[in-house]
């Protein structure tokens, strides 16, 4: 089935249409949140609650000399003062990052980023505790930063990680993957072969909300409850549980309404184990939250990636193999938050959409004297690199043959009877149908028009770019066997109780950060058990309340936690059919199920509502022998593969040639997400998704001075898209099950902002031509698009 | 320093710091936690509340220069149990993700509409321009202001109709 999405005004969300199950349909959580009675972590306030701020370092890399607390300690209001030293005495001044790393909780030695974390001061209110932090005095000896990613492992570099063993370099980790062998014997005997450095620099997620939390630790019970910005509850839960040696069961995370989340939440940040300890000690409630510059100095960011692409192909524009060299910038800690096999996330992927005779990468990470993190900001694990890396190089190779860029992907693209398709990197993409999902983008474009306009613009000296991009994402993580993130399962439990009046309660131990799970989740639960989704309360985010489980990124919530809904609802609809038997005296065989109810086959008279069964399960008659009463089930799904979502882009841009000012004045995005659940929330998940993308092009980026210092710490220096800076979106779909999940269903969260920096990036490079140059790198504002207009595009490093 | 004003019709006086920003007053002080704060640098706007009717950023005005005024939080839209249109299009068209910029998005978009019934998508957006949304992507936002507008101009109609009617 091929449907373009439609979106005119009058076709707005309507309940009327009452999905039990999937569908448009409008989301149960906003009712609070357009009241302002949305419950953020911030909004939390308890008794005696006391308030924490943190001192940051301002230099990149400097010798802690000395830290005087005694003023702070001297203010009126402020409760106490903790310095890296405090915390060295109860062994807590280090703890591991989710990539086996360590990292400082505060600065014991020295400081290796500026922001990192130094001391924090406890107060009676906000305000106060930053007063603390302006009395502390903090002797530092500065030193050399490594700032210059490319130039971290000179020999003469200095040694940011002394504190490791044995460390006398900034060398982090090397990673390859495909065949280097055959890779170099495809390129030997090519008849083209480009090349191209290409830089995705560093970025920041950048939620509305900032990172924070609120630690109470009652001392009678021993319990700590931490509310916190977490993207992964159940996962901070153990590694609090595995790092300050506190009973897993006594403790409780929950993470509250979320703004925006987008990888940003998914560390365990200082600030978190700083308030528990804080709250340990002086048994008080203790909240922490970040300011934004905090927030963008500090913590995790994304890509920062130096990639040289190398592609092979025959004249007549034939892709034989791509290879990759990637220098990447992994900050002072190593950070990322990706399965722990997987040092480069799932940037593995950067064969794409096409299919080729061989691949090879080779990667180097380094540390630098720049905050720690890796994998944010809506990339899959990397996955954004990849696909950039790859749909740069496919426009690359077009100029380089003359050729059409949509006709050499059309010419390369997997088949559909290729599919289940073993890449060069192995990874077995499930299903695709790209030509199609690629001809219905050129369609709603009206492709061949635009070109014909942009070449009539061209000769009247006008600047228009028509981009295209392809990609197949790899989401879901992901099959226990070779996903596990710190030793921890990458598996997802779900848990599904219907109460005797036919309403149930569905827990899940994935955590919304605007997705809409509450919405979502009872759709799936609905369609399996024809309980309307009205009926169906979803519990998330409560580590007391929900089943284990890894928790939301890398889109991996409908691959892996929707999987579980699907299952568990299943099971229990497998036992209603049991006590359903009973009820109307017939073997189990010879009942039908028509959503909702059972009924005996062939005689639609007698049936039996899953309402009617769940009275049963729970009333004082009999039950078929050998069933238990209540009517309820738990599952943990372990994912047999990732899903591979795909989807095709066009952006079509305006450059002017006075300013080099960039116009996306139009976007068309086809996206096949496999089985859609609601489309109202597929289409805003891709919409926030392009605007990201549109960001990442032409505005956003972390940047440092030689001295390290960070020159993106606000948002009036880091830019992030307005609504004058995006147009309306154009969104069709194509529909490719996923054959392996329970419903067939993939990944969408991340698919737009991994599809679309190369589509605006090709757009814009393709407006430039005239100029000469067949690459720029991101972020093209204004300035660094003029650079280019005069035949320099520079890197921005 | 003492202060008095008046919050979504209400009075209130209270014993401030001269220092504390509205936003904080507001959140920390009466519980509107509605109003939320996203940027030390007057750039996200999911602070914007009304002071005597005209949108601004509750983190760049001191509590106490609201002191005799009157000011409108999200809390403040909905009346007598009935939803804003604004609110009520916001919920139609998905004009929220997680909801953190909304508040905010609303309190423009209610003043807008106030202003100008029927604004042009062009219009919309500069309206909306001081504030980020980071997961929307705003054309849901937009949909959903026109959402209430046309909604408004329904309603207009029908009372005119039945205006003319008796
Ligand atoms: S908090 Fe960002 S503009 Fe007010
Ligand atoms: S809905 Fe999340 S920032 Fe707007």
């Amino acid at each position: 089935m091929t449907t373009l999405g439609t979106r005119p005004l009058d076709s707005f969300a309507d309940n009327d249409q009452k999905p039990v199950g999937y569908g448009r349909m409008l989301r149960k959580e906003d009712p609070r949140f357009v009241r302002g009675l949305g419950h953020y972590c911030d909004d939390i306030q308890l008794p005696g609650m006391l308030h924490m701020a943190i001192l940051r370092s301002p230099f990149a890399h400097a010798r802690i000399v000395s830290i005087d607390t005694s003023r702070a300690l001297a203010h009126p209001k402020v409760k106490a003062v903790v310095t890296g030293a405090d915390l060295a005495e109860k062994g807590l001044a280090w703890m591991p990052t989710l990539s086996n790393d360590v990292q400082a909780v505060l600065a014991t030695d020295k400081v290796r980023f500026q922001g990192q974390e130094v001391a924090i001061v406890v107060a009676e209110d906000r305000y106060s505790a930053r007063d603390g932090l302006e009395l502390i005095d903090v002797q530092y000896d500065p030193l050399p930063p490594v700032v210059d990613v490319r130039h971290a492992l000179d020999p003469d570099a200095p040694v940011i990680r002394d504190d490791l063993e044995g460390k006398a370099d900034n060398h982090c980790f090397d990673w390859e993957t495909g065949d280097a062998a055959a890779t170099q014997a495809v390129f030997d005997r090519a008849e083209v072969v480009v090349s191209q450095d290409i830089v995705y620099p560093r970025v920041h997620p950048a939620p509305m909300e900032t990172c924070g939390c609120v630690a109470d630790y009652d001392r009678v019970s021993g319990k700590l409850t931490l509310w916190t910005t977490s993207q992964a509850p159940h996962a901070h839960r153990t590694l609090y549980a595995l790092v300050a040696g506190l009973p897993e069961h006594k403790i409780r995370v929950v993470s509250p309404d979320i703004g925006g989340g987008f990888g940003n939440k998914v560390p365990i940040y200082p600030g978190y184990v700083c308030a528990i300890v804080a709250s340990l000690v002086l048994h008080k409630p203790v909240k922490w939250m970040e300011d934004r510059s905090e927030n963008l100095i500090s913590t995790g960011f994304a890509r920062d990636y130096l990639m040289r692409g190398e592609i092979a192909a025959t004249r007549d524009g034939k892709i034989l193999a791509v290879r990759t060299n990637v220098l990447a910038d992994h900050g002072a800690f190593n950070g990322t938050a990706a399965p722990v096999k997987y040092p480069a996330g799932f940037f593995g992927v950067f064969t794409g959409s096409y299919d080729l005779e061989a691949a090879y990468c080779h990667m180097t990470a380094v540390y630098t004297n720049k905050a720690p993190g890796g994998v944010a900001y809506a990339c899959s694990f990397r996955i954004t690199e990849a696909v950039y890396l790859v749909e740069r190089m496919v426009d690359v190779l077009a100029r380089e043959l003359d050729m059409d860029p949509a006709e050499l992907r059309l010419r390369n693209l997997i088949r559909p009877e290729q599919f289940p398709y073993t890449t060069k990197t192995g990874w077995v993409y499930d299903s695709g149908e790209y030509e199609r999902a690629l001809r219905l983008s050129m369609e709603t474009a009206g492709y061949e028009d635009l070109r014909k306009e942009q070449a009539e613009r061209r000769a009247r000296g006008e600047l228009m770019g028509i981009g295209l991009s392809f990609f197949t994402e790899a989401v879901g993580a992901g099959p226990r066997k070779d996903m596990d993130i710190l030793g921890l399962g990458m598996a997802d439990g779900c848990e599904l109780t219907v109460h005797p009046t036919g309403k149930a309660v569905v827990r899940l131990s994935v955590q919304t950060q605007g997705q809409g799970h509450e919405t979502t989740f009872a759709q799936i639960v609905a369609e399996e058990l024809g309980i309307p989704p009205a009926d169906i309360e979803v519990v998330h985010g409560d580590t007391d309340q929900t089943p284990f489980g890894l928790g939301t990124y890398g889109s991996r919530s409908t691959p892996v936690s929707g999987a579980a809904a699907a299952m568990v609802a299943r099971k229990v609809r497998d036992k209603a059919r049991i006590i359903a038997s009973g009820m109307l005296e017939v073997s189990v065989a010879d009942l039908e199920w028509e959503k909702g109810a059972f009924q005996v086959k062939g005689d639609p008279t007698r049936s039996v509502t899953i309402q009617d069964v769940a009275m049963r399960a729970y009333g004082a008659g009999d039950l078929p022998e050998g069933v238990e009463g209540g009517l309820q089930a738990e599952v943990c799904y372990n994912p047999e593969n990732l899903t591979y979502p795909f989807g095709a882009y066009i952006c079509v841009v305006d450059v002017d040639p006075g300013t080099g000012a960039v116009k996306v004045r139009k976007f068309v995005a086809i996206d096949d997400c496999g089985t859609r659940i609601n489309e109202m929330i597929i289409e805003g998940q891709v919409h926030g998704g392009l605007t990201d993308g549109v960001g990442m092009a032409l505005m956003e980026m972390i940047a440092f001075d030689e001295d390290g210092n960070c020159l993106s710490a606000s948002l009036m220096d880091y830019l992030i898209p307005t609504a004058l800076e995006v147009p309306d979106w154009q969104t069709g779909h194509t529909v490719t099950p996923s054959p392996h999940h329970p419903i067939g269903a993939k990944g969408i969260g991340e698919s737009a902002t991994v599809g679309s920096p190369p589509a605006v990036v090709n757009a814009i490079v393709d407006a430039l031509a005239p100029f000469g140059i067949r690459h720029a790198d991101m972020p093209l504002t204004p300035s660094r698009v003029w650079d280019a207009m005069q035949g320099h595009p520079l890197p921005p490093v | 320093m003492k202060v008095s004003l008046t919050v979504n019709g209400d009075p209130v006086t209270a014993e401030i710091e001269d220092r504390l920003l509205l936003v904080h007053f507001l959140r920390d002080h009466l519980g509107l936690t509605g109003t939320h704060w996203g940027c030390d640098t007057s750039n996200c706007g999911t602070c914007v509340v009304w002071l005597d009717g005209e949108p601004v950023k509750s983190c760049t005005v001191l509590a106490a220069m609201a002191g005799g005024h009157e000011v409108r939080t999200v809390e403040g839209l909905e009346r007598d149990g009935e939803l804003d249109p604004v609110q009520q299009g916001f919920m139609q068209c998905h004009g929220l993700q997680c909801g953190f910029c909304t508040p905010g998005m609303m309190m423009t978009a209610r003043a807008l509409l106030d202003r100008n019934p029927s604004p042009s998508e062009g219009e919309i957006r500069e309206a909306i321009s001081g504030q980020i949304c980071r997961c929307t992507g705003y054309a849901t936002i937009v949909r959903s202001v026109q959402w209430a507008a046309a909604y408004e101009a329904s309603q207009a109609e029908a009372s005119q109709a039945v205006g003319s009617a008796s």
